[in-house]
């Protein structure tokens, strides 16, 4: 009966598949319920309480992500109960550690001290290294709180920054444990997890050690799907702000799985690399060399014009005169040994137009089919 | 790959041999360890290093080094003794089955288990598990291809593929992972001695005359060129006088260095276009600035086959160009004008006479990629190879015998060594080597030894050994590591300043040209 697949959410009905959650269901169909520690694809683990809806007949408020649609269920996503619940979940987010943005509250006496005292901290003189790229920040923008309500608690846990690409902030941590998600049930490194309890609880590498010296293979999917602050890419951190960049969606030039990134460019200069969510093949994920090492593209020691060899030495050249000579010489060895004297190697790394172009110059020019490339080697 | 990297999770057993996949394709191994712990898939490791995927393993085979055809045709002699073979899948699609029966009926697992090393048990174990599940999943690397009897190592996997119905299904297939981004475009495109784009062959005369009408010459050569490890030799030999180079760097990823550089020596002239200074680039004669990949449009064809698109992202240093400019321009002042207005219009070219690739356009690749073959605009692409019929029609069997690697351990060079790449290094490291964090972690070259080899050859980690082949010596520290396999090292290719490839044999398979990097015998001593 197809009744029975029917569910009421915000007074407009929707059908769903047996297995679906109330937030799959709702997402399906454009309704927008906010979530925080939901990570697509893994165990929902109901920690944030941010995606709670009102639904009739239950007790409490339920966890959206957590909750199976059921035949007949009567959803409202923004009641005034619920919006009243993910005010004070946001209050009690935003009060737990340094979220120094504006909308952390301005009203409060001690601002000007907890934004000094943060600084200090952080050495930086500046707000949140995420401000404007933060979930909990858009929330509380969204649902309209301060920090004020609670009075601030503190991390007893100090930053990490002693590997060369993750800064651990845990002054930030909200705990939502994405990141240990991530690294479980999407990257399969099992490097981190929940540790201690209670008012204690930290995020954990090996029994409570730096990433440096656990499992991790700075695959940085921790630092791609934490939604705060608290993991930031080392080399990014203060430098980039999201509004300054432009992202540009290409193919990782590593290893042949060809995966999805985007390259952050500021200035004509790529100052980051996160991954594509959502589309083949990789879906979002990479690697330490596919999200870190983008160093070589800016570095000083690239060539920039073209080189002559002259008794032993090299001297720079313009274009004309380099291309002059690799055409006379080429066509001196052809007209003087043959064709087949020559022989090209393209390249793997190169793109295909440029592959295309090199053994049609290599086929119809120089008129030898030695033309090949790395894949053996 | 047959299928796509999605399908791995669509597999009840994968069976993974000579891929370090955690380390190489990192992003593709998590597809493997996600259908292992979260879906129950069976996963079958064969490799003689203790790699990290083995923790993943409900079987890992540890054989010696080259031995592959043993175990894989010792695997084939189970199935199909115990019948557990796809009988319907090999009479309706496949041609040859007896020939393959008759090789491997010698194939025991006790004869297996004197050539591989692997208990006969394992053996068994591993042929039952593999042919027991409904979709099997066969991954490889460069550890089956790089040896001299390379070809015969994939052939015999397409066998075992075959023999149990695996090839054309969803979560099944022989997925080869290419270690490169774009080594699977370079081969579609033509970057090979024996074929154009889409593999047409050099040799068919109506592929011939059907290219040259199209690029608008009278003819092509007919005869196929020199492979690059027989480009190396033919300069030693002084056939090969010119040298032009692409966004390579041999004189680090080649076998057997020593040789490859008095070769490299002997030539009257070398270009090489490259994005530094490397250790090939500084011998050249002339060198040429190339543009970086982000900061050129195109597309990159992945290991699932996949067309994608590569999107320039900055504007690239100095004067530096597009590799297809400088040669475009080259073309042009031998006489044979070369002019394109952008990637897009060399694209729109190589659908035109390239059939596999007839149907991708840049709109259609603008978000997600397609798999080729895609012959028409229309068509979806092809995720999944060999779906209703194989390309050639049958699949064919191909009974192969086990033949030892080329070079043996003995009193001279007792040990054997094999190379591979590191997760944190890329290839020749021209690229990796300048991001402070990779070379922090992986700061030199090492020699991976078992623990009982330290033990025998009295060395402490961390100490200097030199290790010699018959071809040259190099100078490392020790790593001991529960990794390697007693008489057995690995040294990781990527340091230029101890270059593995002193050491390896240029040895090469007899169709595919491939070196056999993976195993070749040297010695050990105390550094001095």
């Amino acid at each position: 009966m197809p009744e029975q697949n029917i569910i009421v959410i915000n007074g407009n009905e929707f059908s769903f598949e047996l297995g679906d959650t109330i937030l799959e269901v709702a997402r399906r169909n454009s309704i927008d319920v906010p979530t925080l520690c939901h990570l697509k694809g893994t165990t929902p683990t109901g920690a944030c309480r941010v995606c709670v809806v009102e639904v009739e007949g239950a007790r409490s408020l339920v966890a959206s992500c957590a909750t199976p649609a059921a035949a007949g269920m009567v959803v409202r996503t923004e009641s005034t109960k619920v919006i009243a619940a993910r005010r004070m979940v946001l209050q009690l987010l935003l009060s737990s550690g340094n979220h120094n943005c504006a909308v952390s509250g301005s009203a409060g006496q001690n601002w000007t001290e907890f934004q000094l005292k943060v600084q200090q901290e952080e050495q930086s003189a500046e707000l949140c290294p995420v401000w404007g790229d933060c979930k909990l920040q858009d929330l509380a923008f969204r649902y309209q709180v301060t920090a004020e309500r609670f009075s601030p608690s503190q991390t007893p846990y100090p930053m990490e920054t002693v590997n060369p690409f993750i800064v651990r902030d845990f002054s930030r941590c909200i705990q939502c444990g994405r990141c240990v998600q991530a690294c479980n049930e999407v990257q399969v490194n099992q490097a981190i997890h929940y540790g201690y309890r209670g008012t204690a609880t930290k995020i954990i590498a090996a029994g409570d050690r730096p990433y440096i010296e656990s499992d991790c293979v700075f695959c940085g999917e921790c630092v791609q799907v934490c939604p705060v602050g608290a993991l930031v890419e080392k080399d990014a951190r203060y430098r980039v702000r999201p509004w300054e960049t432009k992202k540009i969606h290409t193919t990782c030039t590593y290893c042949g799985v060809g995966c999805q990134l985007y390259l952050h460019v500021k200035d004509n200069e790529v100052v980051k690399v996160s991954g594509v969510p959502d589309v083949a093949p990789n879906y979002g994920s990479l690697c330490v060399k596919g999200r870190f090492s983008y160093n070589f593209i800016n570095s000083p020691d690239r060539l920039t014009t073209p080189l002559i060899k002259e008794n032993g030495q090299f001297r720079e050249a313009s274009w004309e005169e380099a291309l002059d000579l690799v055409a006379r010489r080429l066509g001196e060895i052809k007209a003087e040994y043959g064709p087949d004297s020559i022989g090209v190697l393209a390249s793997a790394r190169i793109t295909n137009e440029e592959n295309y172009i090199a053994q049609k110059f290599t086929r119809a020019v120089l008129q030898t089919n030695s033309v090949d490339h790395c894949a053996r080697l | 790959m047959t299928n796509t990297i999605g399908c791995i999770e669509k597999a009840d057993v994968i069976l993974i041999t000579g891929s370090n996949t955690t380390e190489n394709h990192p992003v593709l191994s998590s597809f493997v360890k996600r259908a292992v712990t979260r879906k129950g898939t069976k996963l079958i490791v064969i490799d003689p290093r203790r790699i990290k995927i083995t923790r993943y393993a409900d079987k890992w085979l540890r054989p010696n080094l080259g031995s592959d055809v043993a175990w894989i045709n010792g695997m084939m002699h189970v199935i199909i003794k115990e019948e557990l073979y796809a009988r319907q899948y090999v009479e309706s699609r496949t041609v040859g089955f007896d020939e393959v029966k008759a090789v491997v009926e010698k194939y025991t697992p006790d004869y297996v288990e004197a050539i591989t090393g692997i208990a006969a048990q394992d053996i068994i174990d591993g042929a039952r598990l593999y042919a027991g599940a409904a979709r099997g999943s066969i991954l490889y690397c460069m550890g089956i291809t790089q040896h001299t009897t390379g070809t015969d190592n994939v052939k015999s996997l397409a066998n075992l593929a075959m023999l149990c119905g695996n090839l054309g299904i969803e979560g099944g297939g022989v997925n080869p992972l290419r270690g490169q981004n774009n080594v699977q475009g370079a081969c579609d495109m033509g970057s090979l001695p024996d074929v154009y784009t889409g593999y047409q062959k050099v040799i068919d005369p109506a592929a011939r005359q059907k290219m040259a009408a199209a690029w608008g010459v009278d003819e092509l050569p007919d005869k196929p060129g020199l492979k690059v490890t027989q480009m190396i030799p033919a300069a030693y030999e002084g056939k090969l006088k010119a040298l032009y180079i692409i966004g390579e760097n041999p004189l680090v990823s080649d076998p057997d260095l020593n040789h490859c550089e008095a070769s490299f020596k002997k030539l009257d002239f070398l270009v090489v276009q490259d994005l530094f200074l490397t250790e090939t680039s500084r011998t050249a004669d002339v060198v040429l600035p190339s543009a970086c990949w982000a900061e050129k449009n195109g597309t990159f064809a992945n290991t699932e086959r996949r067309v994608q698109r590569v999107r320039k992202a900055v504007n690239p240093p100095g004067e530096a160009k597009s590799d297809w400019q400088i040669i475009c321009e080259i073309a042009t002042r031998m006489g044979y004008p070369m002019t394109y207005e952008s990637s897009r219009q060399i694209m729109e070219e190589i659908a035109q006479v390239t059939p596999s690739y007839a149907g991708i356009t840049y709109d259609r690749i603008e978000h997600e990629g397609i798999h080729w073959p895609c012959p028409t605009p229309e068509h979806p692409g092809t995720p999944i190879l060999h779906r209703e019929q194989f390309s050639s029609g049958k699949g064919v069997f191909n009974g192969i015998e086990y033949i030892p690697p080329a070079e043996h351990a003995d009193e001279d060079y007792p040990m054997y060594l094999t190379t591979g790449r590191l997760l944190f290094q890329y290839h020749t490291g021209t690229m990796t080597m300048r991001t402070k964090g990779l070379n922090e972690i992986a700061p030199e070259c090492f020699v991976e030894i078992a623990p009982q080899d330290a033990r025998k050859y009295e060395v402490q980690e961390g100490a200097f050994v030199d290790i010699a082949s018959r071809r040259g010596s190099i100078r490392a520290r020790i790593k001991v590591s529960r990794k390697a396999v007693a008489g057995t090292i690995f040294i990781p290719f990527h340091y230029a300043q101890a270059a593995a490839n002193r050491l390896t044999n240029a040895a090469l398979d007899p169709i595919s040209g491939i070196p056999e990097y993976k195993v070749c015998a040297v010695k050990l001593s105390k550094a001095a």
